[in-house]
């Protein structure tokens, strides 16, 4: 069964009238501000993992319309169960760019207290939470959490993301299955990339696309182009709008391509041609919408430079600030094992002021 | 007082608590129009409804997942799992996510979850007749709750409802059926807290769940012949409550632990090591430990039968250990 691919923006920089999502003038501007603030956070992270100030770190590359599209189409109370891929979609949830930066890390910058590796957020605030390393394992909590939502009358949505390795595991099963039974306000997205690191997706599905399966669970596949940000922002805009109408889930695939590698513990280039790589470096998706914007009037080449110029800027300050921050108390490695500290960490804590001991 | 089935106080707990707070549902296998596998659910569908008691597909990691997704959404939810062996599927929810959610989001968001489910046996084979309780009580952020009797199975359920963290709340298939005293009304029990069952002076048996049972009968027989047990009863295996089982040692001078599960790497060897450390110039000898044969558990009734120590063998031991 072939579902049919969903695009607005077309080849030559035009946007299909029929589906195209419509946002004003700010909001497309603000849409390439944050895809250009992702690609600078990247590089950055990047970067200061290969200098050694932090100790690991996962790129976007390539993705930004997945992810920035997607991410802007939430809306205020909407919960988000990432994967460890979607900085994007946090920051656009009200995620402070300043907690992200701070979380890689790790010091009292880091709201989360040092306590997960790079990548893995949480903003109880910002309604973004539980970045889990066995992938896949967020989706029947986003489940759960849209339950909740349901049982107690809230008109919200949940959105779970996941990549195209994510989609074979029981998980992922198991979730789509219990939100089409429960029917459940759910939106899960699969940023198709292509790669689950170095496996290509024909390793995962023989299926003729992911959002195919949504068929075997009775409910909505969708089809996206992954690099063309306001097809992913009106599919998971329509997608979110009909979970929070009591419609039931959506299952939304992105086709898109990860240009780095998995992550810094990795190297795509043993693993993938570099025409392949060079290939999908002409669909970079920001130029893609860049092109769009020329097209309208909104850009033109210097403010495109400067926007860019801006984001780094404002991802630079941002590192300074956050690494300048004092290391994590060291007694608070006891805290929030328990709601309530239990007497055997009290005992354990008074070890961690004891230096001597150590 | 009057008295009932550890079934039918687990069930005055988990209406009691549905009633209580509307935050609390219940959710499982056959949990619903069926009233549970064990019947510990029975004509609570027809009182709650729908909503608040859901038969889920079967899928434990999703019903753990799940339960954990709806913890973070801000109910209670408490989630069954037809017996323990089935929580192996739900493994990386429990340990990776109710667990850890917690203290890896810097205490920002709390899992009040509880995962009741059943250990037991009775010619189920190797696969469906296992505890795994030591499992569990390996891991932080875990509350590990095993009673032995239905005033505690329901005085324990209604606090693990009530706690902000998750817990594990393991029942015993072959206890479902007991009776004993329980209150008419409203009562609590703190986990975390152990207990002595049976004041005595010569030695201390520390055990829970079915084989506080097993310990409690040994101890009757014993006390025919003038020997006089202590049995503690841990009830909460995390947190770990050792302030009675040191008291007792004090005055006994000699421990014996009962576990049904594998003794290797199991509850006796935490006890024991405890003990040893804690108090090593109370005891006499060595604290010792019975437990399960370490193989998987046949079906044939006659060897499932060697499997655990009984009455006999542990007051075998115990004199042994007094001789």
């Amino acid at each position: 069964m072939e579902l049919p691919l969903r695009v607005v923006l077309r080849e030559d920089g035009s946007a299909d009238p029929e589906l195209d999502p419509g946002l004003d003038d700010e909001a497309l501007r603000i849409l390439f501000r944050k895809m250009a603030l992702l690609r600078a956070l990247d590089e950055k992270g990047l970067n200061l993992q290969r200098a050694g100030r932090i100790g690991f770190y996962i790129g976007a590359t390539g993705q930004e319309a997945a992810e920035i599209g997607s991410g802007f189409a939430l809306e205020e109370g909407d919960w988000v169960f990432p994967s460890y891929r979607d900085q994007g979609v946090a920051l656009l949830q009200g995620y402070p760019l300043s907690e992200l930066i701070g979380q890689l890390f790790g010091n009292s910058s880091d709201v989360t207290k040092g306590r997960q590796m790079p990548n893995h957020w949480c903003d109880r605030a910002a309604r973004v939470v539980s970045v889990s390393s066995p992938v896949a394992t967020q989706l029947p909590q986003a489940v759960g959490t849209a339950y909740a939502a349901k049982l107690r009358g809230e008109k919200i949505a949940v959105i779970g993301y996941f990549g195209d390795g994510g989609s074979s595991t029981g998980e992922f099963h198991a979730a789509m299955n219990f939100a089409g039974v429960f029917r459940t306000p759910n939106v899960f997205f699969c940023s198709n990339n292509r790669y689950a690191i170095s496996l290509p997706v024909a390793r995962q599905t023989a299926a003729a696309s992911i959002a195919a399966k949504a068929a075997a669970y009775g409910i909505p596949g969708v089809r996206v182009d992954g690099n063309d940000v306001l097809a992913v922002f009106r599919v998971t805009r329509d997608a979110l709008e009909r979970a929070r109408a009591g419609e039931g889930p959506t299952l939304i695939e992105a086709l898109t391509y990860r240009i780095g590698s998995h992550s810094t513990s990795d190297d795509a280039t043993r693993y993938r041609p570099a025409e392949e790589v060079e290939a999908w470096r002409g669909k970079d998706p920001i130029k893609r919408f860049a092109a769009h914007l020329k097209q309208r009037g909104l850009l033109d080449d210097p403010e495109e430079k400067a926007v860019f110029e801006e984001a780094r800027e404002e991802v630079r300050r941002t590192v300074a600030v956050c690494e300048a921050a004092p290391p994590v108390p060291p007694e608070s490695l006891v805290e929030d094992v328990y709601a309530e500290m239990p007497w055997h960490l009290e005992e354990q804590r008074e070890w961690t002021r004891m230096p001597e001991k150590r | 007082m009057s008295q009932k089935t550890y079934r039918d106080a687990l069930r005055e707990a988990l209406r009691e608590e549905m009633i209580r707070d509307e935050r609390v549902l219940i959710l499982g296998e056959e949990v619903g129009v069926w009233g549970g596998t064990y019947a510990i659910t029975r004509s609570m569908f027809t009182e709650f409804g729908s909503k608040r008691i859901l038969d889920t597909p079967i899928a434990e990691a999703a019903i753990v997942g799940t339960a954990v997704g709806a913890a973070m959404g801000g109910l209670r939810p408490v989630a069954e799992l037809m017996t323990i062996n089935f929580s192996l599927v739900a493994m990386d929810q429990i340990v990776n996510n109710a667990a850890k959610i917690h203290y890896m989001f810097g205490g920002q968001i709390r899992v009040p979850l509880v995962i009741r489910t059943p250990a037991g046996w009775g010619q189920l084979a190797a696969t469906h007749s296992q505890t795994f309780e030591a499992w569990f009580a390996h891991l932080p952020g875990l509350i590990v709750a095993m009673p032995g009797t239905p005033y505690d199975a329901k005085g324990m359920l209604k606090s693990a409802i009530r706690s902000d963290n998750p817990v594990m709340f393991i029942e015993h298939a072959r206890l479902y059926g007991i009776k004993g005293e329980v209150p008419d009304g409203e009562y609590t029990l703190p986990l975390g807290v152990s207990d002595v069952k049976r004041p005595g002076r010569d030695i201390t048996i520390v055990a829970y769940s079915r084989m506080l049972h097993v310990a409690l009968g040994a101890a009757e027989a014993l006390a025919k012949d003038g020997i006089e047990c202590e049995v503690i009863d841990l009830r909460t295996l995390r947190p770990l409550d050792m302030a009675p089982v040191y008291a007792s040692v004090k005055k006994t001078h000699r421990a014996l632990v009962l576990e049904e599960d594998w003794t290797t790497c199991g509850m006796g060897a935490e006890i024991a090591a405890r003990i040893s450390h804690d108090r090593f110039d109370d005891l006499d000898g060595p604290v010792e430990r019975m437990g399960q044969v370490e193989v998987p558990m046949p079906y044939a009734r006659n060897l499932e039968a060697l499997m655990f120590p009984d009455e006999r063998q542990v007051t075998e031991k115990v004199r042994e250990m007094l001789s």
